[in-house]
């Protein structure tokens, strides 16, 4: 529950980020985001609220973990489970 | 995102070579401290989860006990606590919750069960659907909130933008700082140094543990939850601990930094204030619960609603839950291949206890990924 899940924040609307997570755009908000955020920069998100902008050189290091998951998601996998209820927690994308 | 470079951060993380490395020096430097067992705790469903998943255990030498302590905040919510969500929802009122929640075991059944009695029970994935919820009706919602500082900062965010009047909270919230203390001062801990979340000193920054060290001289590392993550927090661990120098170090640093983040923190203690409370199966735990303000009165389910969970108490406790021992679970005692049930009478689809019920449950990640210690294999790195 509290894994969370990055994703490259795509379009700020206030306090509305469109993040694109492995092709998938989803809005989380921004209210309780500790640095302001910019298409382009890279957030992690818990529970439909970003909650940390990943600082610049060091994403790729954070999506690893999240790629191997689902890409290599063995059946029951409680902790692939978790990342796919933080995607159903962020609100959905503009069309 | 590129595909490349995350192919080459996932080398970095789960190099087996590295894995293998970081394996042989835990184990040199455990043996180093001399003593058998050295026993270190983590407080994170998560970081469980990565340990079994990729097959961790394997990796640490039989010397070290890496225990899961509270660290599950579904299967800590204590039975009065389900037992006020169950109530309203047998009054009627309309309860949206996280659906670990669902099935966690009350005085006299779950939601599950107040449901399948005809109950209006929601699973949402987050406080903005639950708002969302009471926003398409004109009933009465109750968002019966759980999770950590990590989740509790978000039911914050939506009660200061200002929710529909229809809508309120039971906040089950907790606060995972002062239940290292509670762990720490247990008569019989065996615990020498913790490992602490990542994504809730993300909330609190690392510096929160310092008062925590300088009290009871154990050494605290914030860590990641890449199986390498882990292996180096956990090697970083048993070197405090061998030198004799308790601190606090940050081996997370791309999500953790020394303040937090204070954007969080502000809202966080501007709609809650700690509360002294029982966690299930722990102990009672000053300040360890998140309550909403005073000022939050009119959004606080607990004063819109009379609660009556006495009518729940009709009921007699299954037998079964008097053998369960998800607290000396979750306090570090016992390990889930101790208990009786673990496996038999208690199974996912018919848990007795909370550890078996949440996804972050020890019980239920022990018994989803294997047990402890013999995985077989060391499953770092995968195969390609």
């Amino acid at each position: 529950m509290c894994l969370g899940v990055p994703g490259r924040v795509v379009e700020v609307d206030g306090l509305v980020a469109t993040v694109d997570f492995w092709g998938l755009r989803k809005q989380v908000r921004l209210d309780v985001v500790d640095a302001p955020v910019a298409p382009g920069d890279y957030v992690l998100n818990h529970v439909g609220f970003a909650i940390r902008r990943i600082p610049a050189g060091e994403a790729e290091d954070t999506l690893a973990l999240y790629s191997e998951l689902l890409a290599r998601e063995a059946p029951e996998d409680l902790m692939a489970a978790d990342v796919r209820g933080e995607l159903d927690a962020a609100g959905r994308g503009k069309r | 995102m590129s595909g490349v470079a995350t192919e080459a951060a996932q080398l970095k993380f789960r190099d087996p070579t590295a894995a293998r490395a970081l394996g042989a020096a835990i184990e040199k430097v455990t043996r180093e401290i001399g003593r058998d067992p050295v026993a270190v705790m983590h407080v994170c469903g998560s970081h469980e989860q990565a340990i079994a998943r990729f097959g961790l255990r394997a990796a640490f030498p039989p010397a070290l006990d890496v225990i899961m302590g509270p660290g599950c905040p579904v299967c800590i919510t204590d039975v009065p606590e389900v037992d006020e969500g169950v109530a309203l929802a047998r009054q009627g009122v309309r309860v949206a919750t996280y659906g670990d929640m669902l099935r966690v075991p009350g005085s006299a059944g779950s939601l599950a069960d107040a449901r399948a009695a005809g109950a209006k029970v929601d699973i949402v994935y987050g406080v903005s659907q639950a708002v969302e919820l009471a926003r398409q009706t004109e009933e009465e919602v109750v968002f019966f909130a759980t999770g950590f500082e990590t989740t509790a900062v978000a039911t914050a965010a939506e009660i200061l933008r200002g929710p529909p009047r229809n809508f309120s909270v039971l906040s089950a919230h907790k606060y995972i700082p002062p239940v290292m203390e509670i762990v720490a001062e247990m008569p019989g801990s065996r615990v020498e140094g913790f490992l602490a979340a990542g994504h809730a000193a993300t909330i609190t920054g690392f510096a929160v543990f310092e008062p925590f060290v300088e009290r009871h001289r154990l050494p605290v590392v914030v860590a990641g939850f890449e199986p390498l993550d882990i292996l180096a927090g956990l090697l970083r661990l048993v070197e405090l601990i061998r030198d004799g120098t308790p601190t606090v170090e940050n081996l997370y640093p791309r999500c953790v930094t020394r303040e937090g983040n204070l954007a969080a923190q502000e809202q966080l203690w501007k709609v809650f204030r700690p509360l002294g409370g029982r966690w299930r199966g722990i102990a009672h735990v000053p300040n360890g619960n998140l309550r909403l303000q005073d000022s939050w009165a009119h959004l606080d389910a607990r004063r819109r609603f009379e609660i009556d969970v006495k009518a729940l108490w009709d009921f007699a406790p299954p037998a079964l839950v008097q053998r369960c021992i998800c607290g000396e679970i979750m306090s570090g005692m016992q390990s889930p291949t101790a208990c009786p049930l673990f496996g038999k009478e208690c199974q996912p689809e018919t848990p007795v206890g909370a550890c078996m019920v949440s996804s972050e449950g020890t019980c239920r990640i022990w018994h989803q990924y294997g047990g402890h210690p013999q995985l077989g294999q060391v499953a770092v790195g995968g195969t390609p």
